[in-house]
Parts: structure tokens; C-alpha cells; sequence
């Protein structure tokens, strides 16, 4: 690599695991190593949530309907998702950050941005404390990840990217505009398709171009924010830090069928499961939200969101359960054929400290106090051990498709 | 059909039966109301298959007759129309309103596409409109207003002979009222659940009346409507379908503390401290000896406290509250003194009302509130 010598001021990582949901499969499936691997939905209408790069060179990207990734990739091997294993292996890694520094931003399970300004005098220089972090992902979780390094979060998102997979990529301060400049203009944060295109009727289609463009012209393309934004991050300049803690907003669970499904004792069998992967997901994050939404798409794609505000936060499957399940029935649907389901909780706040509206009549200890049962035997056992009766008699996948 | 009424009595009446208008109606005349005249009798009437509203009044009667105009209309013209005579007449398919130098002219709608009013059950028992509504009111608080909890929308009446109860809970409190009536019969045992709306708007609006009759459809005939009547009006609601929760198994039968307050006093220090409770964080409230401080807020957010004289009977406890729940109650009980009965931080206290310190406790009403647990 020409960049990375001189890593002084570069005090910013991004550390991106190497497509994750892929890489934490392959660790029980080790005969797969180097070939392609899809990990998402196994019915015909799922869609790929990660691909080895073997899979990603025949065109396979996430978000792509299984379908199209079949043909595109037909020897690739479908394993379906396991998100609690994924939680815990994006836990181990978090923590490992938390050691480093205690400027954690994760943006999803699999990356964060880490600022190491105050590591350097302990772990010695970022390029020393980028590859320590690899080393230790390898050693502790057996995946493999990528590191940028800069003095900005933005450059060094796109470094990371630029070194993926398995690498280390250091863009020292001075040397930023000779890496950013020849990069096309999707790079920049904040680019999508519809500006790009703008950006394409002006001709612009390098970081360089969009550099050396004055602002207001192309404030007067895109508007005055992202006019100001994109020539900012064109220079280099990314003045956001490193924040810490910023909490989930929502915690949610959706499910398209193999097949529209209209009868809504399925809809409701189908209910308790997301509840069930919900609830698991704020108990374990040791979460507690106060609003439930119930997400209902159709067959012919209209999506219609109700939701309903608890008197008290919850974390309970079983309330969860029965408030999406009253705001589906209230829907008084007439065996409407429904496309996907998805239920969501936010106003989550930390469970610690919450306060819980007691129910009159209730047992004290009751729902609650099972489901933290059930979480440990899982936890232990698998996701499979213990299950609501009502989805145990159908096989996993198979229900209610015909 | 010719006709002649005062106004006051015209807008009276046309509001009593507007109440029950559907906002959106399923069928087009069901956004109307019924004018029937005979008899020197001006009867009005509305139903949306739910609640049916009807009221008789007398007036001048010219040329008997029925017409049906749109009820929203009616009212909002009857409401603003000057103090003199409302002479009401049909001309063809419409209906003219005059009063003084105003007049209005109405499309009138097919009165013949409209359904049958149900019939009025025959009456029950009696009861004043002030206690009616009192009560009423009393237990409404407490009624759910989740409509995907359709049986916990209702209240709860029950008739054992002469003794009447209404009960009402959302879960998290429930408010039981307890009150003689004069049945019509004797060994009258019924229960029905009735939308706690309509009958909180109701009871309301009979308030004024000195005699309310209730009229609980017996078994085999005209089931699942009540219907109520008083100054001439009545009204007819269905029931809710559903099993109410068997809540005199909820009420505590002993206590660990009792605790006197002045009503006004504690009221006013709840509103006051739970200014700092942020959106449903709760209220605390630590009861010892001879004063209750309440406290709100937590951690690094705003705080607040007030201690407030009590006299506690019983141990010492500390309980948290959603306010706005503790709030209702204290509103409800209508009394200078609130008592509330504890057993324990995790289970429901009672509330009642006393008129003096040294009044004997009585369970005419009785406000039970689940406490909010604060989880460490």
C-alpha cells in the first residue's frame, strides 16, 4: 500500500468485520472456506443478508432477492441466518473495542468507529493499535475484519473499504486529498443514486471534480445543506467525533412469507415468533421500550404501520405478543393476503432503572420471569430448546406455506 | 308535517338526539334525524346500529307528519338560532326551519330507507339522575380506552336485589361503585357491559333528571341492549360481548398500613412534584408516621419532593405511582380526606373517600391502583 507510513494525527478507526454473517458461519462450516456462501432467508422469497467474497466475484450482494443470488451463484451453498449467534459474536467484538478505548460508535453489529487519541500512549501508534485489534478479533472470534485508519470517521470508512478483506489501510492527514480526489463521486457520504445522477448532468463524476467546484454552484444543484456537505467531505473535512453510547432507537423483527398467507391464525403463529426473536433481543441488550408497532405489507406491496403506546416500557414476549396480535385483529382484515409482517418496538430506554406500570391481578412473578428462564436454557442449549408450543409443532420454515 | 316549538326546547332536544350521530356513517340517512309528529308530541330519534337516541317533546302540532333531515344540520341550526318560536315545516322533498327573520331550507332524506329504532326493554329499577351520573363518572376514569381490549372498554353493572354496582378497570386500576337502587321487581339479579362512553355520556346528560330508569333487556328478550330513560329521553345501547374480569377477587381483604391525607393538599403536591416526571415515569410516595413525601425524578434528570402531613397507621412503605393514575383516583373520590390501605410496594393500594379523619371507612366506592415497580 503507497498510503500509511506516517500515521500521526490519525487518531480515527473504522473497523468493519469481513462479511460478517458469512465469516461467523464458516466458523462451524470450516469445509466451506473459499467457496461461495450465501447467508439469508431460505425460502424462495428471502433475500441474501451476507455473501462470502467468493459468492460477492459472481455478483451476489446483499439485499439481492435469494432468487436472483441462485442464479447468479447456483453452486453457492444457503445457510439461513442465526442472529443470536451473530449478537454474540458482535458482542465479543464491541467489548474488545471497549478495551482499546472507551470511544465506541458502532453503526451496526459488525462496525464502529473507535477514536484511539487516548490509547496511543498505552497500545503505542494507530497502525500498531489497528492491527492488534485484527489480530484480536482473529484470535478471540475467529472472523477476520478490516481496519481503516485517518483523522476523520469519513476517510476512514472508505479506507476500511479500500482494504477489504483482511486489511489495514492508513490515509495520513496530508495525503488525504491524494486519496480521496481520484475516488468516484458515490464514495462521499451522503451520495446515493439520485445524486450521483445530479451530480453526473454536471459533469462531475470524480471527489476531485466536486472539489474543484465552487460551493455555490453546487449549492445551487443539490441545496444549501448538501451543496455546503459534499464539498466539505470533497476536502477532506469531516468535523463529526466519535460519540459513544449512541442507543438503538427501535429494536424490531420482520418476516416475508414463502407464499402470501390470508388466514390470520397463521398471521398470528407468525406474530408470536417475531415477538418471541423481539423480546429475546431487549432482554439480552438488557432494553426496555414503551411503543409497539405492527408492520403489515399486502400482496401488492401497499405497507400500513399501527402502532400502540404501553402505559410502562415492556420487554416481555408475551406483551409484546398480545399488543401486536390486538393491533392485527383490530385491523379486521377479511382474509386480505398479507406479503410480510414485522413487529417493532421503540422509546427504548435501559432496563435498569425502568420503571414497570404493575397489571392488577397478575402473578408477581410471572411472564417475565419465565422468558429470562427460557433466555438462559437457550442461551446454552439453542435457539430451539424451548419454544412457545404453538410454533414447535410446525418445522422450522415449513409453516404454513403451501 | 307543520309544527311549532320554542327554541330552547328545540335545541334541547335535537342535541340530546345529535349525541349519537355516527361521525361517518355506513349508510348515508343514518347521518340523520327523525322528526315525528302527532299528538302535540314532537318526537326525536337517531340510531347507528349501536345507540339509538330518542326524545319526546310537546309542541304545537299543525299537521302531523315524519321527515328526516341531516342531524348535523338540525343541530348546529337549532344551537344558533335567535330566542322565539321555531315554526318546522315540510314543502315537498324539503324541510323550513323559521325563527324570527331567519329561515332555512333543508333537503330532506328518504325517511323510509331509515332502520327501526330497537325496542325499549322494559324498566328494571330507578335512580336519580344526580347519583346516576355521579357514579357513573366515579368508575368511567378507570374503563380502558384500548379498543384491540374491547371488554375492558365497558363498564361492569350488576343488580343483586336492591344493591346496584358499577366496575370498571384498564389493568392497571379499577374502580368499583356500590349504591342502593329501587329495583321494579323483586330478586332482580342481572349483569351487563356497557361501552363505558356511551354511558358516561349518558349519565351526563340525564343528570338532570329526578328519576333515571334503567331498563335491562331480561333474558330471551331483546338480549344484549340496555336502555335508559329520564325527562323524556331515552336511549339504547348494545352490550359488549366478552367475560368482564372477575375483579372482587382483586380488592385486598386486609392491610399492612393505613394512611389518611388531606385530598386537595395531596393533589396539588402530586401535580406540582410530577412536573419533573418525565412522560409515565412514576411518582413515589414514602409514608411514615406523620407525613407522606412524595418524590419524582431520577438519576442525573430533574427532581423534586414534598412532604405533605399524614397520619399512617401500620408500617412504614414506599410506593410509586403513575401520577396522572393517582390523580384520577384522588379526583374521583370526591372527598375531603383520601385514605389509601397498603399491603405491600407490589400490590394495589385501595382508595377511598372520608368526609372527616374520624368518619368511619366505607366501600360505597373504592379506587384500586396497581403501583409502578422500580426495577434496580
Amino acid at each position: 500500500m503507497g498510503l500509511g507510513v506516517d500515521d500521526g494525527g490519525c487518531t480515527i478507526l473504522h473497523v468493519d468485520m469481513d462479511a460478517f454473517y458469512a465469516s461467523v458461519e464458516l466458523r462451524s462450516r470450516p469445509e466451506l472456506h473459499g467457496t461461495p456462501v450465501i447467508v439469508g432467508g431460505a425460502g424462495g422469497r428471502g433475500v441474501v443478508l451476507s455473501a462470502t467474497y467468493e459468492a460477492r466475484a459472481m455478483g451476489v450482494h446483499s439485499a439481492m432477492p435469494i432468487s436472483r443470488a441462485r442464479r447468479l451463484a447456483p453452486d453457492a451453498v444457503i445457510i439461513p441466518p442465526d442472529h443470536r449467534a451473530y449478537a454474540e459474536v458482535s458482542r465479543g467484538v464491541m467489548s474488545l473495542f471497549h478495551s482499546v478505548t472507551p470511544l465506541v460508535e458502532p453503526l451496526s453489529l459488525d462496525e464502529a468507529f473507535l477514536d484511539i487519541a487516548g490509547a496511543l500512549r498505552r497500545l503505542g501508534s494507530p497502525t500498531a493499535i489497528g492491527e492488534l485489534i485484527r489480530s484480536r478479533v482473529f484470535d478471540e472470534q475467529r472472523i477476520t475484519c478490516s481496519v481503516g485508519v485517518a483523522s476523520t470517521k469519513f476517510v476512514a470508512k472508505l479506507a476500511s473499504t479500500r482494504s477489504k478483506p483482511d486489511g489495514i489501510l492508513v490515509v495520513p492527514a496530508e495525503q488525504v486529498i491524494e486519496f480521496l480526489h481520484p475516488l468516484p463521486v458515490g464514495a462521499l457520504w451522503g451520495v446515493g443514486e439520485k445524486t450521483e445522477e445530479q451530480l453526473e448532468r454536471l459533469g462531475l463524476r470524480t471527489v476531485g471534480d466536486i472539489a474543484s467546484t465552487p460551493v455555490a454552484t453546487l449549492q445551487r444543484a443539490l441545496g444549501q445543506a448538501t451543496g455546503r456537505h459534499l464539498h466539505e467531505l470533497s476536502w477532506g473535512r469531516d468535523s463529526r467525533r466519535v460519540s459513544p453510547g449512541e442507543p438503538e432507537k427501535s429494536i424490531g423483527a420482520e418476516e416475508t412469507f414463502d407464499d402470501d398467507i390470508d388466514d390470520a391464525i397463521a398471521i398470528h403463529a407468525h406474530l408470536l415468533k417475531l415477538a418471541d426473536q423481539v423480546g429475546a433481543r431487549l432482554r439480552s441488550t438488557e432494553q426496555v421500550g414503551r411503543t409497539v408497532q405492527l408492520k403489515v405489507r399486502f400482496a401488492d406491496f401497499t405497507t400500513i404501520t399501527r402502532s400502540k403506546t404501553m402505559p410502562g416500557p415492556i420487554d416481555v414476549t408475551q406483551d409484546l405478543y398480545d399488543t401486536a396480535r390486538g393491533l392485527f385483529d383490530a385491523l379486521g382484515l377479511q382474509r386480505a393476503r398479507i406479503r410480510l409482517v414485522g413487529i417493532r418496538v421503540e422509546g427504548l430506554q435501559p432496563a435498569q432503572g425502568a420503571a414497570r406500570q404493575l397489571t392488577l391481578g397478575a402473578p408477581e412473578q410471572g411472564r417475565r420471569e419465565a422468558e429470562i428462564a427460557v433466555d438462559s436454557i437457550r442461551a446454552r442449549f439453542g435457539s430451539t430448546s424451548v419454544r412457545p408450543a404453538r410454533l414447535v409443532e410446525l418445522p422450522p420454515g415449513e409453516e404454513y406455506s403451501r | 308535517m307543520k309544527f311549532r316549538v320554542e327554541r330552547d326546547v328545540l335545541a334541547d332536544a335535537v342535541a340530546w338526539a345529535a349525541r349519537t350521530l355516527p361521525s361517518r356513517p355506513s349508510l348515508p340517512v343514518l347521518a340523520g334525524l327523525v322528526l315525528n309528529v302527532s299528538d302535540e308530541v314532537l318526537t326525536l330519534s337517531s340510531f347507528d346500529y349501536e345507540v339509538s337516541a330518542r326524545v319526546e317533546v310537546a309542541c304545537d302540532v299543525e299537521d302531523p307528519g315524519v321527515a328526516l333531515v341531516s342531524g348535523r344540520l338540525l343541530s348546529d341550526i337549532a344551537r344558533s338560532l335567535p330566542a322565539q318560536p321555531v315554526t318546522v315545516s315540510v314543502e315537498g322533498t324539503r324541510v323550513i326551519i323559521t325563527c324570527g327573520r331567519s329561515s332555512f331550507t333543508l333537503p330532506t332524506l328518504p325517511v323510509e330507507d331509515y332502520p327501526q329504532l330497537p325496542a325499549m326493554p322494559p324498566a328494571s329499577g330507578e335512580i336519580t339522575g344526580t347519583l346516576f351520573a355521579t357514579a357513573v363518572g366515579q368508575v368511567a376514569i378507570a374503563a380502558g380506552r384500548d379498543d384491540t381490549l374491547p371488554t375492558l372498554t365497558g363498564i361492569r353493572l350488576e343488580i343483586e336485589g336492591t344493591r346496584l354496582v358499577l366496575a370498571a378497570t384498564d389493568r392497571y386500576r379499577l374502580a368499583v361503585r356500590e349504591f342502593d337502587w329501587n329495583p321494579l321487581s323483586t330478586g332482580l339479579t342481572a349483569h351487563a357491559l356497557i361501552p363505558a362512553r356511551t354511558l358516561a355520556d349518558t349519565a351526563k346528560a340525564l343528570a338532570s333528571s329526578d328519576v333515571v330508569s334503567i331498563a335491562l333487556a331480561p333474558p330471551g328478550a331483546g338480549e344484549g341492549l340496555i336502555g335508559f330513560e329520564g325527562n323524556g329521553r331515552r336511549t339504547t345501547t348494545r352490550l359488549l360481548d366478552g367475560e368482564f374480569p372477575k375483579y372482587r377477587t382483586l380488592l385486598p381483604n386486609e392491610a399492612a398500613s393505613i394512611a389518611l391525607v388531606e385530598t386537595a393538599m395531596l393533589a396539588e403536591a402530586v401535580k406540582r412534584v410530577s412536573l419533573v416526571a418525565e412522560r409515565n415515569t412514576p411518582v413515589r410516595l414514602s409514608f411514615d408516621g406523620s407525613e407522606v413525601v412524595l418524590r419524582a425524578g431520577v438519576g442525573d434528570d430533574a427532581q423534586a419532593n414534598e412532604a405533605v402531613e399524614a397520619t399512617v397507621d401500620g408500617d412504614a412503605l414506599e410506593i410509586a405511582f403513575n401520577p396522572n393514575y393517582l390523580l384520577d383516583g384522588l379526583a374521583a373520590i370526591d372527598s375531603p380526606i383520601a385514605r389509601f390501605s397498603f399491603t405491600q410496594a407490589t400490590r394495589p393500594a385501595v382508595l377511598t373517600g372520608l368526609a372527616d379523619v374520624s368518619a368511619t371507612p366505607s366501600d360505597e366506592y373504592r379506587y384500586l391502583l396497581m403501583p409502578v415497580r422500580l426495577t434496580g
